[in-house]
């Protein structure tokens, strides 16, 4: 890691700490617009650091994009900036403008997609999306629709009819319904990429709030004394925490890994691999990290829960793990037995 | 600066390391390919030291050491490379694995210079086999209760005591034996020391102790006054329990936590054909994440040792994950397909499936106890 990783990293570890707290949080997962919150990331070039400063972004990487996942996964923050990132990457990558402020995401999988109908070169979006992150609260949306082939449409949000709902964490996770929608900008779309950059983003931010709910269960066991003594002099709770650290190590790791893959160009493979592991950390720390911290940590009102009902939200969007499982499995099965070393290793 | 509590780094492979994985895999496919023996291997460790003597001669022994005592002055992470193609092919590596691992670092640090002098260039050549003399009937995870005693006599030490859970001590020329070299101090850290043993020499005997695996490879080695020079004293006499930790955390945390049980993996995707249905593509599918990122966790380490920096809690980590990994697969393996595992005949699976149940327990027994390895993970979080 550079000493640039190491300055932006703890940037966004400063001001999140500063901007998700308990408060902001709680208001956030009530509905309400974090507007200030969002000016001050924004402002913070957090938004958008792997596009090119001509498209509104930092000029960074993709490994730039990770450490503020990573960070904002770490911090619960509630903003759309995993939406944002790979909404405006994808507008960018075609081509296409990318518009101010945060963006919605509707990653839509073939088979469910709204439809996309040219008429005159003007293109209309019609049908319903469901689950669409931070739908209802974002100016724009970027939707997956299905043409010809798949195609990627931003519209407006008040071309939606819109319903309001939320998952396990509060986040907005909206459906949206479109008839004769105006498109602002359209361009095809190869097939299940913002599905796939949806899953990579998920997996930077379970890493971040694994990290966290190992952070906390260290910092709880040490301060809690049963028996005459903190908890974390029970041999027990030492290796439960062990066996965390381990699942916290390889989740941040697998998250690494995929965004470094983005960079050098296909990344598939890692997505997957990064989706599986994170995922399957998510459920083992977030029951790992609630057995640590006892009644307590099962209370709205200490902080475990901001990380914990995210893991096991965000774990099954863009394709839970058991998904990119079978998906990695069959790719594996596909090159057969024979090259599955040099596979591996050719990913180096 | 607060944050992230681990500090594991993706590494980058240099383009040499790259270009050596390639250069090791064709050696092996030479090698191996016309070894008959090979087709009965489901891991690395098998024992040949004519093959030894040939990665010697390629200068993959010793990659990281000076080169006036042998070694090639070469990067931790081509080392690394290396370790990984040897164990992913099931490379017969136990004759010269030890001293390439743990000893010839050992004699670096603490050796006296004619024992660099005598020993490494002969480790780096292949031309001679350690085994590990910790573990005692009374001394296993609770190592530094050692009952071993070397007393002084004129010109080195008398040996008497019994080391336990010696693996390959048959085979191998000599044992590296952690002694009590004095009884009256407080604290049984205090007065160990370690010695070289030759296990020819008249007074040491080697009884072996048959495993589940049905292959000779755990001894009883058992010291019955047997003389040790003393210039096969290594380090400071009684510094015995400061060097020993420091060496187990060499042996900690490379690629033979993650490729030990690699052969299973393979045979599975072999018997499941290329369109396996879906429960069965993501049992591979997730066996083959966890390895891809066990790889360059194991790397980050590397790249620590590299750097010179000390990776205790890394290590330990390393070892805890990978071994459970390798550990899940013949569970995993089971679980889809529920094949009895078959030693000797039977298809290559469940020959595997064979070796790997009835060796896997040892992953998390050998190189520190599951449970003491934890503690050390413990210990690197803060917790005691």
């Amino acid at each position: 890691m550079t000493s640039d990783d190491d300055l932006l990293r703890d940037s966004c570890e400063l001001l999140f700490a500063d901007l998700a707290t308990r408060d902001a949080i709680e208001a956030a997962e009530g509905g309400v617009w974090p507007e200030t919150m969002w000016q001050a990331v924004e402002e913070a070039g957090l938004a958008r650091p792997q596009l090119p400063e001509s498209k509104a972004g930092a000029g960074g990487s993709w490994n730039d994009a990770h450490t503020v996942l990573f960070a904002a996964g770490r911090h619960a923050l509630p903003l759309p900036l995993a939406e944002t990132m790979i909404g405006a990457w994808l507008l960018a990558r075609a081509g296409l403008d990318v518009p101010a402020g945060p963006l919605a995401l509707a990653a839509v999988r073939e088979g469910e997609r709204p439809r996309a109908t040219q008429n005159h070169g003007v293109w209309r979006l019609d049908g319903i999306a469901r689950g669409v992150s931070w739908g209802d609260l974002a100016p724009h949306c970027v939707a997956v629709a299905q043409g010809e082939s798949a195609m990627m449409m931003l519209v407006a949000r008040d071309q939606a009819t819109l319903s309001r709902e939320s998952n396990l964490a509060g986040e907005p996770r909206d459906t949206l319904e479109w008839q004769g929608a105006t498109v602002l900008a359209a361009a095809p779309l190869q097939g299940e990429d913002a599905f796939m950059l949806g899953a990579l983003a998920r997996a930077a931010q379970m890493a971040g709030a694994v990290d966290r709910a190992l952070e906390l269960s260290v910092r709880y066991v040490l301060e809690r004394r049963q028996f005459g003594r903190p908890l974390a002099a029970f041999q027990a709770m030492q290796q439960a925490l062990a066996v965390l650290a381990g699942h916290a190590a390889a989740a941040a790791m697998a998250a690494k890994m995929a965004f470094r893959a983005m960079d050098r160009g296909d990344a598939s493979f890692e997505i997957a691999a990064a989706k599986i592991v994170c995922g399957e950390a998510a459920g083992a720390a977030a029951n790992l990290a609630h057995q640590a911290h006892g009644a307590m940590g099962f209370t709205r009102e200490y902080p475990l829960q901001y990380s914990t009902r995210r893991l096991w939200s965000w774990r099954a969007e863009f394709g839970a793990d058991s998904h990119w499982a079978a998906w990695l499995g069959r790719r594996v099965a596909a090159r057969g037995a024979d090259a599955l070393w040099s596979d591996l290793t050719s990913r180096d | 600066m607060s944050g992230t509590i681990l500090r594991f780094e993706l590494c980058e492979l240099p383009v040499e390391a790259r270009a050596l994985r390639e250069e090791v895999r064709a050696f092996l496919r030479a090698e191996l390919g016309a070894d008959p023996a090979q087709r009965s291997r489901y891991s690395w460790f098998g024992f040949d030291p004519g093959f030894s003597r040939k990665v010697g001669a390629r200068g993959w022994i010793g990659m990281t050491w000076p080169r006036e005592y042998g070694g090639g002055e070469r990067s931790a992470l081509e080392r690394w490379v290396v370790q990984e193609e040897m164990l992913a092919a099931c490379a017969p590596v136990l004759s010269h694995w030890v001293a390439d691992r743990q000893y010839g670092p050992l004699l670096l640090r603490f050796g006296s210079e004619a024992q660099r002098r005598s020993f490494l260039p002969r480790m780096a050549r292949g031309e001679v086999c350690f085994a590990i003399g910790m573990s005692e009937p009374d001394a296993g995870s609770d190592l530094a209760s050692v009952r071993t005693r070397a007393n002084r006599v004129a010109g080195g030490y008398e040996l008497h005591g019994t080391k336990v859970w010696t693996s390959g001590a048959h085979i191998a020329d000599f044992v590296m034996t952690l002694a009590r070299t004095d009884t009256t101090l407080e604290g049984k850290h205090a007065g160990l020391s370690q010695l070289i043993v030759d296990l020819r020499a008249p007074g040491v005997s080697v009884r072996p102790i048959p495993d589940i695996s049905g292959v000779q490879h755990f001894n009883e080695v058992h010291f019955d006054g047997c003389f040790v020079p003393e210039q096969n004293l290594v380090g400071r006499e009684g510094d015995g329990w400061k060097q020993v930790t420091s060496e187990l955390a060499y042996e900690r945390s490379g690629p033979d936590r993650y490729l030990s049980a690699t052969r299973l993996l393979q045979e599975f995707v072999r018997h499941t054909g290329s369109e396996p249905a879906e429960h069965t593509a993501a049992t591979i599918g997730r066996l083959v994440a966890r390895k891809s990122v066990l790889r360059n966790l194991s790397l980050s380490v590397a790249s620590m040792l590299q750097d010179g920096r000390d990776p205790a809690l890394e290590a330990a980590l390393v070892k805890d994950v990978g071994t459970h990994y390798e550990q899940s697969i013949s569970e995993r393996v089971h679980e889809t397909l529920g094949i009895e595992p078959r030693a000797g005949t039977g298809s290559e699976l469940e020959r595997a499936q064979a070796w790997t149940l009835s060796n896997a327990p040892s992953f998390t027994i050998r190189g520190g106890a599951r449970e003491v390895i934890r503690g050390i993970i413990a210990r690197g979080l803060g917790l005691r």
